[in-house]
């Protein structure tokens, strides 16, 4: 059973990735998940400067999943590079980088700074944060504002370039297009859908930012159509990811045309989670005689 | 590895309106300490967030008729946690944990100490009472309630002298725990404490006017509980050394913090 798959010619053990801002640097869970046994770890996003995030309450429970507006707090690239990038490096896994910015400039700071770093596989860019007021979700909202930034990151980046795309647009299909057309090797969705919560016994909205980014189970219809969309529009591969739970989650996933995919919010309701979707996945494969798990991708009729 | 765990209900009661007393049989006594808290994974998949709740007490197995055994007492606030007031004996629960930093119990070595509860911030000042050893400090455990239902105080009165205040004024004082320290002219070195915001604002106002240490625990909307989601920040007055912004994780960096060291 060969269980591999490359995504823009860097090869994982397993499809199997940790959704960005759901598993911090992966020091966090590493006392309940064998980071050997994940086909990549996606860091939680990093700017180039420390980022405070929002004021709390940040997270809500909504029905089969959550809303969160963190705001991408982060300490910044200076010790990511110090602290965060030694501990994973001790990890036979591939390390993926968020990037997080407010303009052009604060991502292209951010890929020319992990551009040294060997360590690091791939970056995924996050345009798609509904969370932050500046920069993030601005460029992943309009197809010419994609295309510009992703033109100017793969002018800078040295590792493959997966952009991370929004669910809150019109048409995913001329997102993903927009984003292929500029240069991006690889794509990654959906992230969070902009949600609300209002808390009817005191009249106030459930969190600080008044809304958030739905994840959780709630929203796996929605994503497994969105990357069945994007996948039919370019060739680049695509990592899928909202609301998967298990191995059976993470083939429907791709089936619908996603090279790998990513655990998110159910790190937070079974911190072993990650592990049981890869070993999901094997069963999977065992039960049908699937020999190569890219066999599964794009294969559903 | 540290993994989400199943165990079983021993017993569980209703000790006050909405107010659910359960005991716990699982392995993770062993390693909890008072001020520590579970997450309290419902069944339910339409409410999938574990439930940071509390340990109110520990009862470390004697390897015979009693085994390892946690107690944990809390309100019903929503969904989640009236799942767990259906909870019988023999009834599994998943949990993880023992998660947080507890209270530092050697700040509280050979001081006059407040033991400080309010309401629903109770239950893990009794584990604290517990282990606070009785020759080691002189212990004041101060206790608000809402009304005279005055749940866990039997269990405190083993430990230490209990002061009561009540918000209707049905039983003790009527007011809150900083009234009950003014009318009995209490004093101490040292104060823990874990209850509402207003009256943690409160305690913190006091021990700086006084200048001595007070260790409060805090609480806040949480999704992972273990430090990685950083849902559940607090302000801190200087730069956190994980990170490096003004925000410290209350699950992994707390519960439990120095009150000075919080903006609050």
């Amino acid at each position: 059973m060969n269980t591999e798959v490359t995504i823009a010619g860097i090869t994982l053990k397993n499809p199997v990735m940790t959704a960005s801002g759901t598993f911090g640097s992966g020091m966090e869970y590493s006392e309940f998940v064998d980071l050997n046994r994940l086909g990549a770890v996606v860091t939680k996003g990093v700017a180039n400067v420390p980022w405070p995030g929002n004021p709390t309450p940040r997270v809500t429970e909504v029905y089969g999943g959550m809303l969160n507006a963190i705001g991408l707090q982060n300490p910044g690239i200076e010790v990511f590079l110090e602290r965060d990038i030694p501990f994973l490096k001790q990890y036979d896994t591939k390390v993926i980088v968020n990037v997080c910015g407010k303009t052009v400039e604060d991502y292209v700071d951010v890929v020319e700074r992990l551009g040294e770093e060997p360590t690091v596989a791939m970056l995924e860019i996050n345009v798609s944060c509904p969370n932050v007021k500046e920069g993030a979700i601005a460029f992943g909202q309009n197809a010419d504002a994609l295309s510009g930034i992703t033109r100017e990151i793969k002018r800078h980046a040295k590792q493959p370039v997966i952009m991370k795309l929004s669910p809150n647009v019109t048409d995913i299909g001329e997102m993903a297009k927009a984003a292929e057309a500029a240069g991006a090797d690889a794509l990654s969705l959906i992230n969070t859908i902009t949600g609300m919560k209002i808390d009817i016994h005191r009249r106030k909205f459930a969190i600080a930012n008044k809304t958030g980014g739905m994840s959780g189970p709630a929203i796996k219809p929605i994503a497994v159509r969105m990357v069945y969309q994007a996948a039919q529009a370019v060739k680049i591969p695509i990592i899928g990811m909202g609301g998967i739970a298990s191995g059976e989650d993470a083939v429907e996933f791709l089936l619908a045309g996603a090279s790998a995919v990513s655990v998110g919010a159910m790190n937070f309701v079974n911190p072993g989670a990650t592990m049981e979707v890869e070993s999901g996945i094997r069963n999977y494969m065992e039960r049908y005689h699937v020999e190569n798990v890219t066999e599964l991708i794009g294969a559903v009729s | 590895m540290k993994q989400k765990q199943t165990a079983r209900v021993l017993s569980q009661k209703e000790i006050a309106p909405d107010i659910y007393d359960m005991w716990i049989e699982t392995s993770l006594a062993a390693e909890a300490k008072p001020g520590q808290f579970l997450g309290v994974y419902p069944k339910d998949k339409s409410t999938l967030l574990p439930r940071p709740i509390s340990i109110c007490e520990v009862r470390a197995g004697d390897g015979g008729q009693w085994g390892n055994a946690l107690r944990i007492v809390y309100r019903i606030a929503g969904a989640g946690t009236r799942e767990f007031s259906s909870y019988g004996e023999g009834d599994r629960i998943a949990l993880l944990g023992p998660l947080g930093n507890g209270f530092p119990l050697e700040a509280g070595k050979g001081k006059r100490v407040f033991l400080m509860g309010g309401g629903i911030g109770i239950p893990p000042i009794l584990e604290l009472a517990k282990c606070l050893e009785a020759d080691m400090a002189y212990k004041q455990v101060i206790l608000g309630y809402r009304d005279r239902e005055l749940f866990l105080k039997e269990n405190f009165e083993r430990y230490a002298s209990v002061y009561v205040a009540t918000e209707d004024g049905s039983m003790g004082i009527k007011g809150n725990v900083m009234d009950v320290i003014a009318a009995n002219e209490l004093e101490a070195d040292v104060i823990f404490a874990c209850g509402p915001m207003p009256m943690l604002r409160a305690v913190k106002k006091y021990a700086q006017e006084r200048g001595i240490p007070a260790y409060i625990s805090l609480e806040e909307h949480m999704a992972c509980g273990v430090g990685a989601c950083l849902g559940c920040v607090v302000k801190t007055k200087e730069i956190d050394s994980h990170s490096h912004v003004h925000n410290a994780r209350i699950c992994t960096d707390g519960p439990v913090f120095e009150a000075e060291t919080v903006e609050i």
